[in-house]
């Protein structure tokens, strides 16, 4: 690994200054930067340590949940008010890497979390998304963990992580500040598609902080729920995951969120899905047929085509079970 | 006194788990340099250039050993192990260059910026059952027939009532013991010594003797703890030689290491196999008919031809028989041991395909098998010393409640589960080799016992110390017992499932006699010394078929919404002669069971064939069975006193759990859901759009 200059800033504008010079990377709890750069994936030239000045505090503001970027995700999970108010996001959580990762790993860290693509991960193979313009082998290569909604020609990698899944669904914001000022980005808009630029995974400024993650606390975020599919019973990347929330009125849905993990660049919500769902009944073949709405859309490739199958039916599923209060 | 057969806790159980063992790379001396592997980024060709000069003016870096300055090797007849003897380049990842520097952190950098230029080679990567090269080799491993022949098995399928032909495959599977490869060497006036990972410190001393010419006292090699191998230590890979290379060429102690991403591609693997099977049975199940086409691969420079039909040879009474196995050369490095080779990826196949007879015959999966019991070895025709596989079978099936299960497959359900049971016989050989051990008395009545064992984390030090305390009849705590050291008189390897059993075998030979001489002379001020070797006592064995045997019961469930499996409930009950400690046995039993899940399951090395290597490199994406994974797991053994084993009574319990597991898994999958699958692992993607809903 390259040897390079590690830096410990005392303020957030110290880090920022910092972080404007190319060749930089920030550096929380250390769990993905530091692999990549033994492997060599990532090579900064400086590390700025900006682990201690994440907030660690989590509190209830103005009907939302204010999380700091230097929460712990073991911290969050277990957090009174995300476990009953917010089940999608403790469950989340609790469904990714492994206590010891959890303990290390912080929210801003969780949500910036680069791809598990095997070819990203080796550099002694070609990857758009680490050098641009080598060249994506993923596309007609191994791609049965890759996406099958959204990629481009250019990159076919997927966001693997769990926690920003369950945000996209809560409708959570993230808090940037960068040199310029301070920043409001929906999750939703936090990750991005690939297109022509697969090496930048989020809309997140060169150079800016997170600070905080904003989750409302509405009635629907009390009725969501995570479920992810895997390869392994724990401690595995997710095949296809699923965050939704559900609220039925006489038996008519009043409002859902479904948001699908492990299948595009991004958390996918299934606005499509959502919109077949609302003011019908939650029952019958309505789920089932919304879902398949959604992933009309859907591209796979000969190896992955099964995570079209698998998120129709975990949708369905979760779905279902979220409107017979049993999830 | 009894020593032996009870629990006794490791001896070094303690020193382990509060960190003050210390293993391979963690003995170098304060002096020790590091050195960092270069690895080839082609699957093909020569290596026309590398740039050492910018490498070498880098501030900490040593040497720069390539194949045009590194010393020359002797052959040791294993051309893996002449690293840096020339530029061909045999396989992606094969070892190119070595950068020795001052620091690990310089020897890393450098390694990964060196400048290697290649001419590349078209490269072929892929085994196929129909691959052209193909080709039967002059024996499989362990000296097993490459073919044999029993009647004619055609004739028995065209008149067997049922008959089953099926193809089953595994893919690369990797070892990864917790400790990776690792050697520091050293040299003092002319001699080498090293502390070396390593399953069997004696047959890498004579390996690195041969390959440095020395003689076989020049080369102590140690080996004090050792964190696992199951198998890919038992022949030196190529990290003493690059160590002892780079320690020679710069007059220094040398650390090397491998990493995880390395121990797939420079640590041996269970080559992918690819079993065809034919199974013919009479109306009432009498297999007629027993076909076993074993296919496999190998490296451009090695033969290794992993004895896959091995396992039905010595299994089933069948009137017709024909195993063969074929193997081809391909542009990767060469497979090497690991955990049950051969018995693995054989039972697995045969295992599968009977419980697919057991279906076409209307024949409950466990009748079936006692149906087929032979008499004699079918292969060999010798007798068998013991066999109780129908008992462990029995026992499982009390065990487990097998007696009444329902044989339809897909039926069973549970909420959004699918449950099914599923059960496979194991069956691993009881073999021994020879070895020396040393027996001194000292004048306080305690006892200093050397032997040339190797402890790679099974507890072969607890159980050779219970061995000597039970044969000098005195408490373990007054024996002073020595291991891995190749000083020691010659040890065999910790392989095989015969370690116990050769190490004990010579342990009690000298303890016995060092006792009779005890009984007739006064032990002198220096002691009183016996040194034995047990070659002519194996010689002098029996021709006999021993076995240990064993039965695996699995309940299976897959979840209808995703095609995830789990695996609850698994009992296995095993005949191994003696268990010489119930506490490192029951392990041993567990860690191959589960070992078996995971191959069932999750493991799986993934080919890119335009790139060659291993495509997943870690512990990230090579998947092995989580704690999470593992249900309620019921280990029993049966009784069993075999006086045709050796003074201990002992069969080997290292590898059979593996044997056999995941057939039990696929079975007891195919039960619940109707899906066979028959190519490892199992994962959702290959049973999702056959399940309801
Ligand atoms: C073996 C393994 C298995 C895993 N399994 C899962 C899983 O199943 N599901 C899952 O979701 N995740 C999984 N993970 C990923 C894990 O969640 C992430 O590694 C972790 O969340 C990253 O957090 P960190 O604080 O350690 O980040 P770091 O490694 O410190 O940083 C990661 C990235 O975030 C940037 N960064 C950090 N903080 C900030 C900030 N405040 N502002 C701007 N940029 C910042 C860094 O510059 C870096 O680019 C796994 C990881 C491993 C190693
Ligand atoms: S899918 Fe994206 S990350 Fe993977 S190789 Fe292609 S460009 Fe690289």
């Amino acid at each position: 690994m390259r040897a390079f200059d590690y830096v410990r800033p005392d303020t957030e504008d110290e880090a920022l200054a910092l972080l404007a010079e190319p060749g930089t990377s920030a550096l929380a709890g250390g769990t993905n930067l530091v692999d990549l750069m033994r492997l060599g994936v990532a090579r900064p030239e400086r590390v700025v340590d900006v682990d201690r000045l994440g907030s660690t505090e989590v509190v209830e503001r103005d009907g939302s949940l204010w999380i700091g970027a230097g929460v712990r995700n073991s911290d969050l999970a277990a957090h009174p008010v995300v476990r009953e108010r917010l089940p999608a996001l403790s469950r989340a959580l609790l469904a990714a890497a492994s206590g010891q990762l959890r303990n290390r790993a912080s929210t801003g860290g969780n949500l910036l979390q680069r791809t598990r693509c095997v070819y990203f991960m080796d550099p002694t193979k070609p990857c758009n998304k680490r050098e641009p313009g080598t060249g994506c082998p993923a596309v007609d290569g191994l791609s049965r963990d890759l996406a099958v909604l959204g990629h481009s020609e250019h990159c076919i990698a997927t966001h693997p992580g769990d926690m920003s899944v369950a945000l996209v669904a809560l409708e959570a914001v993230v808090h940037v500040r960068t040199a310029e000022g301070d920043l409001s980005i929906p999750a939703v808009d936090f990750h991005r598609l690939p297109g022509d630029e697969p090496h930048r995974d989020t809309n997140l400024p060169a150079g800016a902080l997170v600070t905080a993650v904003e989750v409302p606390l509405t009635p629907l975020a009390g009725r969501s729920t995570y479920r992810k599919a895997r390869d392994r019973r724990s401690f595995a990347f997710g095949l296809v995951t699923v965050a939704a929330a559900l609220t039925v009125e006489d038996g008519v849905v009043a409002d859902v969120r479904l948001v699908l993990g492990s299948v595009a660049h991004k958390p996918w919500r299934a606005t499509v899905a959502e919109d077949a769902i609302r003011g019908r009944a939650a029952s019958g073949s309505v789920f089932d047929d919304a879902v398949r709405a959604e992933l009309a859309a859907a591209r796979p490739t000969d190896q992955n085509a099964f995570k079209v199958e698998l998120a129709r039916r975990l949708s369905v599923a979760t779905l279902h079970e979220l409107a017979g209060g049993r999830a | 006194m009894m020593v032996l057969g009870h629990d006794h806790v490791r001896v070094d159980g303690r020193d382990k788990v509060t960190g003050v063992a210390r293993y391979g790379v963690e003995k170098r001396p304060d002096d020790a340099l590091h050195a960092w592997a270069v690895r080839a980024t082609v699957a093909r060709g020569r290596v026309t250039g590398i740039d050492t000069e910018a490498a070498l003016a880098t501030p900490g870096v040593v040497e720069v050993l390539t194949w045009r300055n590194a010393p020359r090797l002797e052959d040791a007849d294993d051309d893996e192990l002449q690293v840096l003897q020339d530029d061909h380049v045999a396989y992606r990842g094969q070892v190119v260059a070595l950068v020795v520097a001052e620091t690990l952190e310089v020897a890393r950098e450098v390694a990964s910026t060196l400048d290697v230029r290649y001419e590349t080679e078209p490269h072929d990567v892929a085994l196929a059952i129909d691959h052209p090269g193909l080709y039967a080799p002059e024996q499989a491993n362990a000296g097993a027939d490459t073919d044999s022949a029993r009647g004619d098995v055609e004739e028995g399928l065209a008149s067997s009532s049922h008959v089953v032909e099926a193809v089953y495959e595994t893919p690369a599977l990797f070892n990864n013991p917790m400790e990776p490869h690792a050697t520091v060497a050293w040299w003092e006036d002319g001699a080498l010594r090293m502390v070396d990972s390593t399953q069997g410190t004696t047959p890498t001393a004579q390996t690195m003797a041969t390959l440095f010419g020395l003689d076989e006292p020049q080369v102590r090699v140690t080996a004090e703890h050792v964190g696992g191998g199951f198998g890919s230590k038992g022949t030196p890979k190529a990290n003493p030689v690059l160590a002892a290379m780079a320690a020679k060429v710069t007059g220094r102690p040398v650390a090397l290491a491998w990493t995880r991403q390395m121990m797939f591609g420079l640590a041996g693997y269970r080559t992918p196999t690819i079993s065809r099977v034919r199974l013919g049975a009479d109306a009432d199940g009498r297999l007629q008919a027993i076909s076993h086409e074993a296919f496999s691969q190998t490296s451009r420079l090695e033969e290794f031809t992993e004895q896959t039909a091995e396992y039905v040879r010595h299994m089933y009474d069948s009137r017709t028989a024909l195993t063969t196995h074929r193997v081809t050369q391909l542009d990767v490095h060469t497979p090497s041991w690991m955990r049950a080779p051969g018995e693995c990826p054989g039972a697995y196949a045969i295992e599968s395909a009977l419980d697919e007879l057991a279906h076409t015959a209307g024949i409950d999966p466990v009748e079936l098998r006692r149906r087929n019991e032979p008499e004699v070895d079918p292969e060999t025709g010798a007798p068998y010393s013991s066999r109780q596989l129908m008992a462990c079978h029995d026992r499982a099936a009390e065990l487990f409640g097998w007696a009444g299960r329902d044989p339809r497959p897909g039926v069973r359900r549970d909420g959004h589960w699918l449950v099914g049971t599923g059960v496979a016989s194991s069956s691993y050989p009881a073999m021994a080799a020879p070895s020396g051990a040393r027996a001194t008395a000292l004048p306080d009545g305690t006892f200093r016992v050397g032997v040339n064992a190797t402890d790679i984390g099974t507890g072969a030090r607890t159980v050779m110390l219970q061995a000597a305390a039970e044969e000098l009849k005195v408490e373990p705590e007054q024996v002073d017992l020595h291991i891995a050291d190749s000083d020691l008189p010659h040890g065999a390897v910790a392989g095989g499932s015969s370690g116990s059993a050769s190490w004990g075998w010579a342990v009690a030979k000298a303890c016995r006699a060092l006792r009779s001489r005890m009984a007739t002379e006064r032990v002198p001020d220096e002691g009183l010394e016996v040194v034995v070797d047990t070659a002519e006592d194996l010689k002098g064995r029996a021709s006999l078929a021993r076995f240990a045997y064993g039965a695996q019961m699995v309940e299976a469930r897959v979840d209808v919404r995703t095609g995830e499996v789990v695996v609850p409930r698994w009992v296995g009950v095993f005949a191994a002669g003696r268990i010489l400690n119930p506490r490192t046995a029951r392990s041993q039993l567990l860690g191959g069971m589960t070992m078996g899940l995971s191959m069932a399951l999750h493991e799986e090395g993934l080919l890119d064939e335009r790139f060659g290597g291993w495509a997943n490199h870690d512990l990230a994406t090579y998947h092995v069975a989580a704690n999470a994974d593992v249900g309620d797991l019921t280990i029993e053994w049966l009784p069993e006193d075999d006086g045709e084993l050796g003074p201990l009574r002992s069969k080997g319990i290292g590898e059979i759990g593996i044997v056999g597991a995941a057939a039990a898994v696929a079975n007891a999958v195919w039960h619940a859901t109707g899906v066979r699958v028959r190519s490892l692992p199992i994962q959702p993607d290959k049973l999702l759009d056959r399940l309801p809903g």
